[in-house]
């Protein structure tokens, strides 16, 4: 353990409900020293740098399966890091949020190693599957890089949503737990893509903001988990029954954006917001 | 029961016929090898299983099972050979088996089959097809192996066969294809990747196939024995140092420098995982690995 390492981070890295093997490593290949090494700079840039707030995380299960459904916004990716920092910062039950990964990374030299290390696995179904049958907690953006990709002039507004997560959430009767990521159009207003350098690098797109580089500003943002939601099924569902559950879970999702956006003073906001008394600082 | 296995003189295959005679069953073995210290209760043919020297055994031996292990892979053996070995060995033996009533049938193959490319998930299931042909011609004729095996299910229902896709093991016999993988002191990794590689013991790999012969498995089961690690962690467990190459390098440096040789399709198999879901086969057989992967690779150290 290196003396850069986060003692809170460390500490909850070890509470995590996951077992681990001689070597630190899980079945699917997450590493307890990767974990460490990659959110104690997180946890910096989550206090101090976009000094965010989590309300609602008693909604989030201590143990057990279940699948977060956020917003995506703000281009980098850094809403993903910062909701998955929030679950491993929280001392009550510190979870480890696991991602699908977007195949162009998966692909990737060194991307690939990396993310298996964190438990981010490429976005295939299967994955999925293992690991809520494995009790993991899944996070999930329904609407894939559309949504990250999103302008500064459509801030806020939910792209179309996958249909994925609600079969995959029937299949293995898992709660969904709606999340808002508020603050992250703010951080990295995106004015444009340049559409041929996507093309170049086989990416999804690539975003200019006005700080020209791929840094977010420090806006402060918050985090709001909406109460979890049961769904009777078991994935095999016609279209438009899944349809509707999904409207469901978007609703709630849009009620806790509305809500996060009335919550804060001014849109641009550099103060950290207050928590709620429960929360503790490191 | 008698029991017959084919390609005997094999690491795994002697181990097999170890534990199957010490626990009372009559063993007859077939392989153009020789095995000179051959022990007691085992009946050694020195034939080639597509000649009439083979057939010959099921019309006197008159075997009540089968354990089929004499394939071959593209370390030792050329194209031609190895789809006459491979599919047309498979073919004739599983034709023998029917026409002499064979009543158990076992073809040990490759976890390998499944393929290892960027997009496929880890925890392979016996119903996902084994796609490895399609990127690495040397393992085309196994896959066919292995399918061929498994049509057996349907083409003689009477024979119970069960096909096994073994991952990779590791032992003091030093035979296998990861351990050729670590033969020398330095393993060559693709620089960047880094994938899970599962492998068992050699004992217990052994284990998993005389039990799937007692237990008289049918159908198609992926056999591994704890979670897996990745190549890196093996490298490091077996005293070996992992030289990262770059990928454009890489075809260059296999079989120079004390690297070993890999054709050049197999890069695959070092940058991405094959992992397989073993869950069938535990239930079906409740077999449980004796030995973890720290104990298998800290074992295979001095080797």
């Amino acid at each position: 353990m290196s003396f850069l390492d986060d003692p809170q981070v460390r500490r909850n890295v070890d509470r995590l409900p996951i077992e681990f093997d001689d070597y630190g490593f899980d079945r699917f290949g997450l590493s307890k020293k990767t974990l460490v090494r990659a959110y104690s700079p997180m946890a910096l840039v989550y206090r101090r740098y976009l000094k965010v707030t989590a309300f609602g995380l008693e909604n989030v299960p201590a143990e057990g399966r279940a699948l977060i459904i956020a917003n995506h916004s703000g281009g980098l990716g850094w809403d993903a890091g910062m909701i998955l920092t929030s679950l491993i910062l929280n001392d009550e039950a510190p979870r480890l949020g696991q991602g699908m990964a977007e195949f162009f990374l998966t692909r990737s030299p060194f991307a690939r190693p990396t993310l298996r290390r964190l438990g981010h696995l490429t976005g295939l179904p299967e994955h999925g599957e293992q690991l809520l049958n494995d009790e993991r907690l899944l996070l999930v953006f329904p609407e894939g890089a559309r949504g990250a990709g999103k302008l500064y002039k459509d801030r806020y507004k939910l792209v179309r949503f996958g249909t994925g997560f609600m079969r995959l959430a029937l299949k293995t009767s898992s709660p969904i737990i709606p999340c808002a990521f508020i603050g992250g159009e703010e951080s990295f207003p995106q004015l444009f893509h340049i559409k041929w350098l996507a093309k170049l690098v086989n990416g999804p797109f690539v975003p200019v903001a006005p700080q020209l580089i791929f840094l977010p500003l420090p806006v402060a943002c918050q985090i709001y988990y909406g109460p979890p939601m049961y769904f009777a099924g078991d994935g095999s569902e016609p279209d438009h029954v899944i349809k509707e559950q999904v409207e469901e879970v978007r609703q709630a999702m849009e009620r806790l954006i509305s809500a996060g956006l009335d919550a804060r003073p001014q849109s641009f906001m550099f103060q950290r917001m207050p928590g709620s008394k429960k929360e503790r600082r490191p | 029961m008698k029991i017959l296995i084919t390609g005997i003189s094999g690491t795994l295959a002697r181990g097999v016929a170890y534990r199957l005679t010490r626990r009372g069953y009559e063993v007859i073995g077939i392989d153009r090898r020789p095995w000179p210290d051959v022990p007691e209760g085992v009946e050694m043919h020195q034939a080639d299983i597509r000649k009439r020297p083979a057939e010959d055994v099921f019309r006197i031996a008159r075997p009540d099972a089968l354990v089929h292990m004499a394939t071959v892979t593209h370390f030792t053996t050329g194209t031609e050979e190895r789809y006459r070995i491979n599919l047309g060995g498979t073919r004739k033996l599983f034709e023998y088996c029917h026409e002499y009533g064979v009543k158990q049938a076992v073809f040990v193959g490759r976890h390998t089959v499944y393929g290892a490319t960027p997009d496929s998930p880890l925890y392979h299931t016996e119903d996902e097809p084994p796609l490895a042909g399609a990127a690495f011609k040397e393992l085309a004729d196994l896959v066919a192996a292995d399918l061929y095996a498994g049509s057996a299910l349907w083409r003689w229902p009477e024979l119970n066969t069960a096909v096994l896709r073994l991952c990779y093991f590791l032992g003091p016999s030093r035979g296998g294809t990861l351990a050729g993988f670590l033969s020398g002191s330095r393993v060559p990794l693709v620089l960047g990747f880094d994938p899970l590689y599962q492998l068992m013991h050699e004992w217990d790999a052994e284990e998993a196939i005389t039990l799937a012969v007692e237990k008289q498995l049918r159908g198609v089961f992926n056999v591994a024995g704890p979670p897996p690690v990745p190549l890196s962690t093996v490298c490091e467990a077996t005293g070996r140092r992992a030289v990262p190459i770059p990928e454009p390098l890489y075809p260059s440096v296999l079989g120079r420098f004390g690297f070993p040789y890999l054709p050049p399709d197999a890069i695959a198999h070092v940058k991405y995982p094959i992992v397989i879901d073993n869950t069938a086969f535990l239930e079906a057989t409740g077999f449980r690995p004796r030995y973890s992967a720290k104990q298998t690779m800290e074992g295979f150290r001095w080797n």
